[in-house]
């Protein structure tokens, strides 16, 4: 039965692909090797925002495929890429970027965890001093010793009588 | 007492956060086109493919424009919604037909009815790039002055309508009369 409605649904989703695919042209490598190492470079950096969690180097999506073909595009008329992910952020905003940029909004993002770890170590610290100061500071010299042994010789000595 | 206090506290803090951020769609992107001119673009119109558009067309009133595909399943889901608001005339519709084959995007309309006054074909999704569209069905709202006021994305429900783009819409309709 399970796997029956298996088959039934692998069956389902490959008449859908048959049936809705998109109109995509062929990714077509740049005959450049400086632009198609620049593109590696540069798609590291990019997410793709169809599937989020891929970058625009690895993602398969169509809209990932578009975009590089904008970034060859864009190379080859000799933009930086400061321009191109100038040209990237202005449409699909920060978010594009795998590396947040520093701005007042990820403050927190880039030095939280160092304001984490200072915290910590201030603790630690303060920790640390703590049971030392419940530690006696030296131990007694050999005349302290003596005089401790005739108070309590003595101490003892009046119980007794 | 302070000593259990404060991790308790500190896990009250980071679980507030991790509630806050399981409510948020990751898809849900706010658009930094908004409040900025909508990208010019002149395309080949999809049932005409001799005359063209232009969102220069389009200036002096308010309208919308609904990035849509014949392969995309979402779209499916709000066409019939589509057909019902083009018919109250409230606001015009405008499609962009994204990565479609021109056949089958015609096929989708006769099948299934024609909510746009005119639809422009993006075949290479070039000008969709431009609006900064990441998945279709993608919907932005337009004044007058060719300004992009609201986008939603995914599918438009009765809900999306009544409660985002119909309070703009007519917000601008109201602002544009005045004037």
């Amino acid at each position: 039965m399970t796997r029956l409605r298996f088959f039934a649904i692998l069956l389902i989703c490959m008449l859908a692909s048959v049936a809705m695919a998109q109109v995509q042209e062929e990714e077509v490598p740049s005959d450049d090797p400086v632009i198609e190492a620049r593109l590696a470079n540069l798609s590291k950096e990019l997410r793709c925002l169809q599937c989020q969690n891929q970058t625009l180097a690895d993602s398969p999506a169509g809209l990932a495929a578009d975009l590089r073909r904008e970034i060859r595009a864009q190379m080859k008329a000799g933009k930086s890429d400061q321009e191109i992910i100038a040209f990237l952020t202005q449409r699909y905003g920060d978010f594009i970027l795998y590396k947040p940029r520093v701005t007042y909004t990820t403050y927190l993002l880039w030095f939280g965890p160092f304001i984490l770890l200072l915290s910590g170590l201030y603790v630690l610290f303060r920790y640390i001093k703590q049971r030392r100061d419940l530690i006696p500071e030296k131990p007694l010299s050999a005349d302290e010793h003596r005089r401790a042994e005739e108070l309590l010789a003595s101490a003892s000595g009046k119980e007794a009588t | 007492m302070l000593r259990y206090l404060i991790p308790l506290v500190l896990f009250l803090v980071l679980a507030v956060f991790l509630a806050i951020g399981l409510t948020r769609d990751p898809h849900e992107l706010k658009s930094v086109l908004i409040n900025k001119p909508g990208p010019a673009f002149r395309l080949p119109q999809l049932k005409a493919a001799d005359k063209m558009i232009s969102n220069e067309d389009m200036r002096g009133k308010v309208w919308l424009l609904n990035v849509w595909a014949s392969w995309c399943v979402a779209c499916r889901e709000e066409h019939p919604w589509l057909i019902k608001y083009a018919e109250s005339e409230v606001v015009p519709i405008y499609g962009l037909n994204y990565k479609d084959r021109r056949e089958d995007a015609l096929a989708w309309l006769n099948e299934l009815g024609d909510p746009y006054t005119v639809s422009a074909v993006d075949l290479d999704g070039r000008v969709a790039i431009d609006y900064g569209v990441y998945g279709a069905p993608e919907t932005y709202v337009i004044d007058q002055s060719g300004m992009i006021r609201l986008k939603h994305v995914g599918p438009i429900t009765p809900d999306v309508w009544s409660k985002e783009i119909l309070p703009v819409v007519q917000e601008l309709n109201r602002q544009g009369t005045s004037k």
